[in-house]
């Protein structure tokens, strides 16, 4: 197997004064949707938010591409290649839909009117509403803004943070089908999510996180399938 | 009716002038807060360290360098206070920030009494300013007639640069969220700089023009029309620019016009008045945004 483009070995991260992860592994394999699943307070975004810089790890390694990047600060994170689709979407609501997206390739010096025609194409919907406001957008719409502005910044990892959140099952369904999308035009995804069912179908690997740690792992059809994983989260 | 113009004039021409003296201190108060939760109540301090600067600069310096010195040094001074007693209190309340905001005024007022020992310094004559000129029968300084224009050029400037560029983009999103602002690779630290920045050069800009209209600075000249402009930045709704400018002109002419209404004695009281009634009728001011904090 070839050197995974994201490693995380014995992460631990403090939030709020607990330990929300307590040590925990994974690789995340170039070209995969990889995904980690748990329930609200697992220790799910406290990993995604150490690896994206938003917070320092107490201990352990973020490598990528074998290069440490541990408490390296979001600039940096963002311009190796590495953004964030934060939970709640997040969109500047103030800011046009294509501010929202120019602004997703702030560290970018060079030109950004293919990757506008990109997103736009894999989201009409956005070139539709180019001039309004980021916060009259409806939920899915802002979740696929939120995508496209991560994927401005030309990112070969894309981590996001529950991205079904609040949203209609057929807006769900929706999104699942862009990340993988996404996902066949060479981005690869950490995917953390709280709706286990849509997240394993998607996954090519899927870890499930309990209070902190790992507790199983496998492949995303393997996990779908498993007796225990079936009971505690996919309801029966 | 020409009589009563030429009575009344030069009191509007006065107060739109002030007005815009205001509205350059204003918009320094009203961009720091929108970024960063904070009255900094040093600005009008910053903006009397610019009147003795310009005194010193004057003194053994031709008046086109020391017009940039005073600029470059307001600036300097305005991101090192931000650095020094402001950023190391970034995750702290904001109360803490606030209260050392007003320790750094305090300390700006009397190492400018102990500089200057507490007498008076002479304001330089800027050329040109202080010109006169007669405008329909009344007779003013030149800088009554620059301030207004020159403020509207500026104005415009920044909201070109807040809404057109790249970095005005940056401060916008920073201003509503810090964490994804992070996340899209901005550093919030060099957009907070260049609020200082853009405040500070501001604040330079309209202690020239102030100044010019009054004999001397003293350590606490900043005091009350850093007051009156953050009074004008909460009357137009604090966080907003073009807010704080029309708070500003408003501001300068109704203290002008009960001037000259023979009731100089109230105008400054006018301008507190309008403060409370604005905080207990709308306290979001004309253009502000619902905040659901207050400080």
């Amino acid at each position: 197997m070839s050197e995974p483009i994201l490693s995380i070995q014995n992460l631990q991260v403090n939030y709020g004064g607990i330990e929300a992860v307590k040590g925990i592994s994974f690789d995340v394999p170039e070209g995969e949707i990889v995904t980690l699943i748990g329930a609200n307070g697992a220790g799910k975004s406290s990993t995604l938010r150490s690896i994206s810089g938003l917070v320092k790890p107490r201990s352990g390694k973020i490598l990528f591409k074998g290069e440490d990047i541990t408490g390296k600060n979001p600039t940096e994170i963002v311009s190796k290649g590495i953004t964030l689709v934060p939970e709640g979407r997040k969109i500047f609501a103030d800011l046009t839909v294509k501010e929202n997206l120019r602004i997703g390739a702030y560290l970018r010096k060079d030109d950004i009117s293919e990757d506008l025609e990109w997103v736009y194409s894999l989201f009409p919907r956005l070139k539709e509403r180019e001039w309004q406001a980021g916060g009259t957008l409806s939920g899915g719409e802002q979740q696929m803004l939120a995508v496209g502005r991560a994927l401005m910044s030309r990112p070969k990892v894309m981590m996001m943070d529950e991205p079904s959140l609040g949203l209609a099952p057929l807006i769900v369904r929706d999104i699942f089908s862009i990340i993988k999308e996404v996902n066949k035009q060479g981005v690869t995804i950490l995917l953390i999510e709280q709706n286990a069912n849509m997240a394993l179908k998607t996954a090519h690997m899927g870890y499930v996180m309990e209070t902190g740690r790992i507790t199983m792992s496998g492949p995303g059809q393997e996990l779908l399938v498993n007796e225990d994983v079936r009971k505690a989260y996919l309801g029966g | 009716m020409s009589e009563f113009i030429s009575a009344n004039l030069p009191y509007l021409l006065a107060g739109i002038s002030v007005g815009g003296q205001y509205a350059l201190i204003a918009i320094g108060y009203t961009m720091v807060y929108g970024i960063l939760r904070l009255i900094n109540f040093a600005h009008g301090d910053v903006f009397m360290v610019a009147g003795l600067v310009m005194v010193t600069a004057a003194a053994s310096l031709p008046i086109g360098v020391a017009i940039v010195l005073v600029i470059v040094a307001t600036i300097i001074l305005g991101v090192v206070i931000e650095r020094v007693a402001y950023k190391p209190l970034r995750s702290a309340p904001r109360m803490s920030v606030m209260i050392s905001a007003i320790g750094v005024s305090y300390l700006l007022q009397n190492c400018a009494l102990y500089f200057t020992g507490g007498l008076p310094q002479i304001y330089p004559t800027i050329p040109f300013l202080s010109n006169s000129v007669t405008i329909g029968g009344a007779t003013t300084k030149m800088v009554t007639v620059v301030t207004p224009i020159l403020t509207l050029i500026l104005i415009f400037a920044l909201v070109t640069l807040i809404q057109k560029t790249k970095i005005g983009m940056a401060m916008r999103a920073v201003s509503k969220d810090f964490e994804t602002s992070e996340l899209m690779g901005i550093k919030i630290n060099k957009v907070i700089s260049m609020t200082f920045v853009i405040g500070c050069f501001l604040a330079a800009v309209g202690s020239m023009l102030y100044f010019t209209n009054y004999p001397s600075v003293i350590p606490t000249s900043g005091a009350m029309p850093g007051l009156k402009a953050f009074v004008a930045a909460v009357f137009g709704g604090i966080g907003s620019v073009p807010g704080a400018v029309i708070g500003a002109f408003i501001i300068g002419i109704c203290e002008n016009i009960i001037k000259g209404l023979g009731l100089t004695v109230f105008s400054d009281a006018f301008t507190f008045v309008l403060l409370i009634v604005i905080l207990l009728v709308k306290p979001t001011g004309i253009f502000g945004e619902k905040a659901t904090d207050k400080v």
